[in-house]
């Protein structure tokens, strides 16, 4: 197809956009990424080996493939370390997302059922906190849960505690963390699904005599769970990955992966490995998405 | 429609507008009820009573409060005024889930993720029937309203009909004392409507059960019901059965909104004997029937159908004796619309008004049609005019 034919038709182009994106920048990385992680590391520029050299002739370049291997993957197998990490990061993950949809959907729920008008004024207030910088609202929680912050003081006027806790270097404070900064992403999908959602079905629901409990679950819940389910990777998915918040607030004792893939890349300068770190959290984060993305489309067939 | 009259009309009776009815509590009474929204007075002060195994019609504009009335009737709108007694009940302030009324939604409300099956039995369960019962009553439903075989099919991979057909069931299942009916056959094609009023109407006589529809189509309305309320600004403006309606409406404004019709403002009135001759600036002298209500010093205007309205080329055909009390009104035609079994002439008036005449096409070929500017007589009979107070 000629360029002209292609800007002939937006509606093509359109169409390949994506994918030039996710080819350009996602797929061409990941293969940088995952050579990386079947090379050794080595003391030299860059920290591993082989690098290719096409100028060095076909010889060379096919020794140098010869001498990738998956040693690194072994490694992370074979270490609790990483396992441990893994293990970590998708709790963690699962508890905040779980915490997230208990306080997300009556905040959508409530947002959806407030008059026209209002409701674009609690969108804004949802997303006002986007304009500050994540990182200065984290080290506001800092501010918040230290030794001798707003929090301990306010117990401490209401004699809720006789002395100060620790917050901080917490898991509590960790959770605390997540859950504000990745409250707008389970609300905002959440709200879509149940602001569209036909107010005559939960009128139906009553009229055939389902007290309010039972609308609830047996029509205005099963209806939102498209939202439920985007709401749940959105957060979900980048939480397995968060290394901010848990290295700004939780404690040092266990790490999650994205603070251990830092760790070896940085303070370790093993790319290899932590290249391999990364292409294992990748296969993990797609297990639930392709088994949403199944889930999905089996409910399309069966419409 | 035509052996409907004598029921309908004796229901009518019988009923006796919103008086008081002569035997027996009524199934549901209205006493009062008005509901505001902001400023807007939605349902302004309505009264009304409904016999058990009525089928009863509320009609009027949107916005005429119609649905409002219909919202607080199945509990969705708690009135501000006002009582719903239901068996001599108070349920004005109770929730939907607890009136023995049901509701069929304009746009059918079903269930998206249910089948057609769990649609139906969601009201049976919620009352708490044994399996086997709801499976019964299930398959009784299904057989009613003719959707065997989609028992298991998603609300969208069935046709409009097909909804509207379940949305029924689904209303019909719990054997309410009250259906209401929010517009239901409005997002139907016309064909399918037509055929559907006929069910609906078959339906609710075997069931013996009690139907308020609401409908902004006068049409409707008339077809399938025994009592039409009229509603406009909140208030019932006049409760009757069709023919009533039709033929003796009770103010001006209704009978522009049901029907069409010729009216013609009064300048001065003389009686002779039990008519009134009635001047007017646009058809001239009118001779009408004495109104039941006198219409004293008031102003008022003459009305006539345009079915009523005869045309001829050289005045009415004399029959000895009655020409005299024959309304006569000279002029040329002006606009023709062929409409397929009638046609209507707009007739300007020598006098300078217009008067419509609807003529049925009773022969196929009519080399006698009126042609556009050919002079023409209008007439009609005194008994046909309606006096409306303006």
């Amino acid at each position: 197809m000629s360029v002209r034919r292609i800007f002939a038709r937006p509606a093509r182009f359109a169409a390949i956009a994506p994918y030039v994106w996710m080819v350009l920048f996602f797929l061409v990385p990941f293969g940088f990424v995952l050579k990386i992680s079947l090379s050794q590391t080595a003391i030299a520029q860059p920290p591993y080996e082989p690098v290719f050299d096409l100028t060095a002739g076909w010889t060379a370049i096919r020794a140098a493939f010869a001498a990738l291997g998956i040693d690194n993957f072994r490694l992370i197998a074979s270490d609790d370390l990483y396992v441990f990490a893994y293990l970590r990061s998708l709790t963690v993950a699962a508890t905040a997302t779980a915490l997230l949809l208990l306080i997300g959907y009556p905040i959508a729920y409530g947002m959806a059922r407030l008059p026209k008008r209002w409701q674009a004024v609690a969108m804004v207030l949802v997303i006002v906190p986007f304009w500050t910088s994540f990182l200065i609202r984290i080290y506001a929680w800092i501010n918040i849960l230290q030794h001798d912050g707003l929090l301990n003081r306010v117990l401490l006027a209401l004699h809720l505690v006789s002395r100060p806790v620790v917050w901080l270097s917490t898991d509590t404070a960790m959770y605390i963390g997540i859950v504000y900064s990745y409250l707008p992403f389970m609300i905002l999908p959440l709200y879509a699904t149940l602001a569209k959602m036909e107010p005559a079905l939960e009128e139906a629901a009553s009229d055939l005599g389902a007290p309010p409990w039972q609308v609830f679950w047996l029509v205005t819940f099963p209806l939102s769970l498209p939202g439920v389910g985007a709401g749940v990777l959105l957060c979900f998915i980048p939480i397995v990955g968060e290394f901010v918040i848990p290295d700004l607030l939780a404690g040092s004792n266990s790490l999650m992966i994205g603070q251990t893939l830092w760790l070896e890349f940085f303070t370790n300068k093993d790319w290899p490995v932590a290249s391999s770190a990364a292409i294992v959290l990748l296969v993990v984060l797609l297990l639930p998405l392709l088994l949403y993305e199944r889930l999905q489309r089996r409910q399309l067939e069966e419409r | 429609m035509t052996d409907e009259l004598p029921r309908t009309n004796a229901a009518a009776h019988a009923a006796g507008g919103d008086s008081h009815p002569a035997a027996g509590e009524p199934l549901l009474r209205i006493e009062g009820v008005a509901k505001t929204f902001g400023t807007f007075r939605a349902v302004d002060g309505v009264s009304l009573d409904i016999k058990a195994g009525e089928f009863f019609a509320l009609l009027g504009p949107s916005g005429c409060g119609k649905t409002t009335l219909l919202r607080m009737l199945a509990g969705f709108e708690a009135p501000d005024e006002g009582r719903i007694l239901l068996g001599g009940k108070d349920v004005a302030q109770a929730l939907p889930h607890e009136r023995p009324i049901n509701m069929m939604f304009q746009n059918y409300a079903l269930f998206p993720h249910l089948t057609v099956r769990d649609n139906i039995a969601f009201g049976l369960k919620r009352a708490g029937m044994a399996r086997a019962d709801i499976a019964a009553r299930v398959a009784e439903m299904v057989a009613l309203v003719k959707l065997d075989g989609l028992e298991k099919r998603k609300p969208d991979q069935l046709s409009g009909g097909q909804r509207q057909r379940v949305a029924l069931a689904r209303a019909l299942a719990r054997r309410p004392q009250l259906l209401l009916l929010d517009e239901p056959l409005a997002a139907l094609d016309k064909k399918l409507r037509e055929s559907t009023q006929g069910e609906l109407m078959q339906l609710q006589r075997r069931l013996g059960m009690t139907f308020i529809i609401v409908t902004h189509d006068q049409e409707e309305a008339m077809t399938m019901a025994d009592r039409i309320g009229v509603m406009n600004a909140g208030k019932l403006a006049q409760v009757a059965g069709p023919r009533e309606l039709y033929e003796a409406p009770r103010s001006r404004w209704i009978a522009e909104f049901v029907g069409d019709i010729n009216l013609f403002d009064a300048e001065s009135k003389l009686r002779d004997g039990h008519r009134l001759v009635v001047g007017t600036r646009d058809a001239g002298k009118l001779v009408v029937a004495e109104p039941r209500q006198p219409v004293g010093e008031s102003r008022f205007s003459v009305a006539i159908r345009p079915e009523k309205v005869k045309l001829s080329r050289r005045g009415p055909v004399s029959e000895a004796g009655h020409e005299t009390a024959i309304n006569r009104l000279d002029g040329v035609i002006a606009d023709i619309c062929y409409l397929g079994g009638t046609t209507t002439y707009k007739v300007k008036l020598d006098t300078g008004g217009m008067v419509q005449a609807s003529v049925a096409n009773s022969a196929r070929l009519d080399v006698d049609a009126y042609s556009l500017n050919q002079q023409i007589v209008a007439w009609f009979s005194p008994d046909d005019c309606v006096v409306l107070p303006s």
